[in-house]
């Protein structure tokens, strides 16, 4: 699958393709993570594959962060994430989410 | 130090900022000088940065699909430094509206568009943009019909958003600098339109 941007850092291979269901992980280690709190145990499609970058997870801890992973930004329906969502059942949210928090639907 | 020049004690971020920019000084890991022409370059970006890449964006259908392929490279095309920015560019249709929001912190792509607003920042507008989008975008005056798709991104990683609005009625024939004018910052975070005076 053709990533937005490619970097060139030594890198995990991309699990997911664009369409696929995926559930974010429901789990709440401690450091610096960049997934949402309000997104973790939902699930939504693979909107792109938007390349592959050091974990900052690890970085934040003065690591290198490598292998870099795949980045991809997720699509979930707004109802699906807040069950009294007022708007439209169209509505989306759309979140960049590692490879490492994401698992198959 | 305020106009009236009374003595005023630091903040506890204004106390953390100069000693960390001492100490780095002191250490020969920055000078003053770089600091400031940082400073400086930071103020000089503005929004009319990314006003110029939606007008060609408008008035060049080719160069649109480019920017939504890789906006980045787009915005290098029209000579704009932005270093280190992976910028993607999202269209607004009259099916879809697009918001950017970071939730986590307040991700802003600044080297195009420059420092964000306050209320970009504001524990307000980040918690309830993704919450409840039409309800923050009303209260910026915006009201988008139920016909219409509202995608909000989150800007949680590498990635840094441009809205690309739709280019309104009444700006036919048009030319680039003209269109420009009217592409507002808050029409390229996505809580407004560009209108015609």
């Amino acid at each position: 699958m053709q990533a937005q941007f490619e970097t060139d850092y030594p890198a995990l291979a991309p699990r997911f393709k664009v369409g696929d269901k995926v559930k974010v992980r429901a789990t709440a280690p401690l450091g610096h993570i960049r997934t949402p709190f309000y997104i973790r145990g939902h699930v939504g499609e693979i909107e792109r594959l938007c390349g592959s970058f050091p974990n900052p997870e690890e970085l934040a801890q003065m690591r290198s962060g490598l292998p870099a992973i795949p980045l991809y930004r997720v699509r979930f329906k707004q109802k699906e994430v807040w069950p009294d969502y007022k708007g439209p059942g169209s509505d989306v949210v759309e979140i960049e989410i590692f490879q490492h928090w994401l698992e198959k639907a | 130090m305020n106009d009236q020049g009374r003595y005023q004690p630091f903040t506890y971020y204004q106390l953390m900022e100069t000693s960390l920019r001492e100490l780095l000084v002191e250490k020969g890991i920055v000078t003053h000088e770089q600091v400031d022409e940082e400073v400086a370059a930071m103020r000089a970006r503005t929004p009319e940065r990314g006003a110029k890449v939606v007008a060609k964006a408008w008035v060049d259908a080719e160069y649109k699909k480019r920017l939504l392929a890789n906006a980045t490279a787009a915005c290098e095309e029209l000579g704009l430094e932005i270093p280190g920015l992976r910028l993607v560019a999202v269209e607004n249709t009259p099916q879809v509206h697009n918001a950017i929001v970071c939730t986590l912190c307040s991700c802003y792509p600044r080297v195009l568009l420059g420092i964000p607003p306050d209320w970009y920042k504001s524990r307000n507008y980040r918690s309830r943009m993704v919450r409840e989008p039409r309800a923050v975008l009303a209260e910026f005056g915006l009201r988008i019909a139920d016909t219409v798709q509202i995608r909000v991104h989150d800007s949680t990683a590498d990635m840094r958003y441009l809205v690309l609005p739709m280019r309104p009625k009444g700006t036919e024939g048009w030319d680039e600098t003209r269109l420009a004018s009217i592409v507002t910052r808050d029409a390229m975070i996505g809580v407004a339109l560009p209108t015609v005076a």
